[in-house]
């Protein structure tokens, strides 16, 4: 059988943009890539559609190459790559319901975004149609045997977090099986940003998910820079770094004092919220903003790092690196709380590998991904940093990954500090201005890979627009890790991952 | 830990004096509400949140509320996790097509007297998400709304800032 390599090769069209390749396929080639992905080959980083074509994007990991391969559909159809390839059904099935396109011989031919409850089916398709009168109700998969029972949870959940819905089987206190059902805070983002101008294009993009604000608008700009082959200047991209590395930062702090919280351990949560909190005050200092929305635009950034406030994000970094080993220290010595992260929800490499999952999830399971140094771009080619990978897989793991990335971030804010080019904060306006073409970018969130597609059309607005959140590919796997744990360990495995519901819903 | 716990008697506590209730707010819930439930539930509020589709930066910020420097709860202001137990619903997002059903139920589930706070751009009416398919566009579609926290996020103090208010008209 033909290699990846070979049959992407094969499929080379035209000429290549910098930095990623773009195919159009047949239907053949289509399913042959679906097949070298079920074979284990390369990484599915994406699968969306248009009114009449469906998208793959594809990396390929012996060339450190991102493919974006296209399929028109004319008959309003595609092979199924969920057939071959399990990571992709979800996506599949998210493509019927906004583009009526079917894909042939899907396994799972469940709606899922869809509940039945907008006021157009097939909202995205070339001609919605008005909705049925009423969806049948879900079916969730079953599972059968003895002594099993079933809770259901959600979409309104106990804490302040966003909704979704959970079924559990369980047997005593074991989980026999989890099956999620989301798609309830879906917004209808790409559809508003169909026919969107720039401007209004990155205000969505920016609120896609919230806590990854930086990364998405980062994401957002790089795609359209690189539709239309322009790149902003260095001094912004660098001031893009600090604040992708200072959302990182206020993340993880939050995220290491909530795991530990969801273990009855409120003294890190209340410890870790004030670092996380110092994080936000000084990003509203500096940018104006206490998550930086919107300050990343395509272009350049739109606030300057002032002279003084370099002082302000050292004192930052110099408390974070006073406090923060006291509060690992903390979490290492006590044994209770390790009693309840060790060896709780285990993630099989392999899985973790072959759902290309991104950031903390892949880190601790063994895969070592990270688009700042696998797909490196500006400036973090410039700038060293290590790759924590850790193989044990389980929420001690997760948590060990975030605590190596905060020293890892601390590090980049210096060096960032260190070398900040002085120049211009964006390009000239009239380089923004109408110019059709097709943009691709990566960027590491704190959460892991967000994928941006962008195409724009001759009048400069946007033609179509995708973003993937790394939650598409985490999601899945959560339901994996609960397997055979007790019940009661769900809530620090599920802040182990923490997927965004927003970003994967949009 | 015990060094921790030391470190932390010296230090002084982080928490800062509350901002003083939002004076227009204040003047709105004194409008809206015409004293009829004052003073019925005594110097404390349960609020129960629910994110009808928000992007979840208002419910980072929402959680920020509970941190050392705003400390939320010594106001008698805490969070509940059934709506049963609740005064206040407070929610974010533009009221997706897909949580209309779950917000309704959840207020249905909510005792009287109750309030609903709409925090953030998104609940108070749509915000950049209005106008789409999947959305209602705010929670006054929906619910019959008390007070509108704006802010894209509202920053914890301006939230803060309008649960004072509300405490202070209702309570
Ligand atoms: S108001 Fe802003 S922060 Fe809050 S949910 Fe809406 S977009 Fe997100």
């Amino acid at each position: 059988m033909a290699t990846l390599t070979e049959i992407l090769s094969a499929a080379t069209s035209g000429e290549t943009p910098r930095g990623w390749r773009r195919a159009v396929v047949d239907a053949e080639g289509w399913s042959r890539v679906a097949a070298a992905l079920g074979a284990g080959e390369g990484t599915l980083m994406g699968l969306w559609g248009e009114p009449a074509a469906v998208f793959m994007a594809v990396l390929d990991e012996s060339e450190s190459a991102v493919w974006i391969l296209s399929l028109n559909c004319p008959e309003g159809s595609f092979p199924s790559v969920g057939r071959v390839h399990a990571p992709a059904q979800r996506l599949e099935r998210t493509i019927r319901d906004l583009f009526g396109l079917q894909p042939v011989d899907a396994p799972d031919r469940r709606p899922w975004l869809d509940h039945g409850r907008w006021e157009l089916a097939q909202p995205l398709a070339a001609a919605p149609q008005a909705p049925a009168a009423e969806m049948p109700p879900y079916a969730f998969l079953a599972a059968e045997g003895p002594n099993l029972h079933r809770i259901p949870v959600g979409p309104v959940h106990a804490g302040i977090i966003e909704p979704g819905h959970f079924r559990f089987t369980v047997n005593g206190e074991a989980v026999v099986r989890l099956e999620e059902r989301l798609g309830y805070v879906h917004k209808g983002i790409e559809g508003l940003m169909t026919g969107a101008g720039l401007e209004r294009a990155a205000r969505l993009a920016a609120r896609v998910s919230g806590d990854s604000t930086v990364a998405y608008s980062f994401a957002f700009a790089r795609a359209v820079e690189a539709a239309l082959g322009i790149e902003a200047p260095t001094r912004a991209v660098w001031l893009r770094a600090l604040m992708a590395e200072l959302e990182r930062l206020a993340n993880h702090f939050g995220d290491i004092g909530a795991i530990a919280n969801d273990a009855s351990f409120s003294l890190m949560l209340a410890h870790c919220s004030v670092l996380r909190e110092r994080v936000l005050r000084v990003a509203e200092t500096c940018f104006g903003h206490r998550l930086m929305m919107d300050r990343i635009q395509p272009g350049g950034v739109t606030h300057d790092l002032q002279a003084d406030h370099q002082g302000v994000i050292r004192g930052l970094i110099d408390e974070a690196r006073r406090r923060f080993p006291h509060l690992v220290e903390l979490y290492e010595q006590t044994a209770s709380l390790k009693d309840r992260t060790v060896g709780t929800g285990h993630l099989n490499p392999a899985l973790a590998r072959r759902f290309g999952a991104g950031g903390f999830v892949g880190r601790a399971s063994g895969r070592g991904f990270d688009c700042r140094r696998s797909l490196a771009y500006a400036p973090y080619d410039e700038l060293l940093f290590g790759a924590p990978i850790v193989h044990r897989g389980d929420v001690n793991a997760r948590l060990w990954v975030r605590v190596v990335e905060v020293g890892q971030s601390l590090g980049l804010i210096d060096q960032i500090l260190d070398g900040l080019p002085e120049g211009a904060l964006t390009v000239d306006s009239n380089r923004l201005s109408a110019a059709a073409g097709e943009g691709l970018a990566l960027v590491e969130g704190f959460r892991g890979d967000i994928l941006v597609w962008v195409r724009l059309g001759e009048d400069g607005t946007v033609e179509r627009c995708h973003l993937r959140d790394p939650s598409w590919f985490q999601w899945p796997l959560l339901e994996a890790v609960i397997d055979n744990n007790i019940i009661a360990d769900f809530p620090l495995c599920n802040k182990s991952f923490n997927c965004s519901y927003s970003g994967h819903d949009l | 830990m015990r060094k921790l716990f030391f470190e932390s008697l010296f230090r002084g506590p982080l928490t800062e004096p509350a901002p003083p209730a939002d004076a227009g707010q204040l003047a709105e819930l004194a409008e809206r509400l015409k004293g009829a439930a004052q003073r019925r539930i005594g110097r404390s509020l349960s609020i129960r949140q629910v994110d009808a589709g928000s992007c979840n930066g208002c419910e980072l910020e929402i959680h920020a509320m509970n941190n050392p420097f705003y400390d939320l709860e010594r106001f008698g202001i805490r969070f509940v996790a059934s709506p049963r137990h609740a005064d206040v619903l407070l929610v974010t997002g533009p009221v997706t097509r897909n949580m209309k059903e779950a917000l309704e139920r959840t207020y249905a589930a909510t005792p009287g007297p109750k309030w609903v706070v709409a925090t953030g751009d998104c609940a108070a009416d749509g915000g950049c998400f209005a106008g789409s398919y999947a959305v209602c566009g705010g929670v006054a579609a929906v619910l019959p709304v008390d007070l509108v926290i704006p802010g894209c996020p509202p920053t914890p103090e301006k939230m803060l800032a309008g649960l004072l208010a509300l405490l202070e008209t209702v309570a």
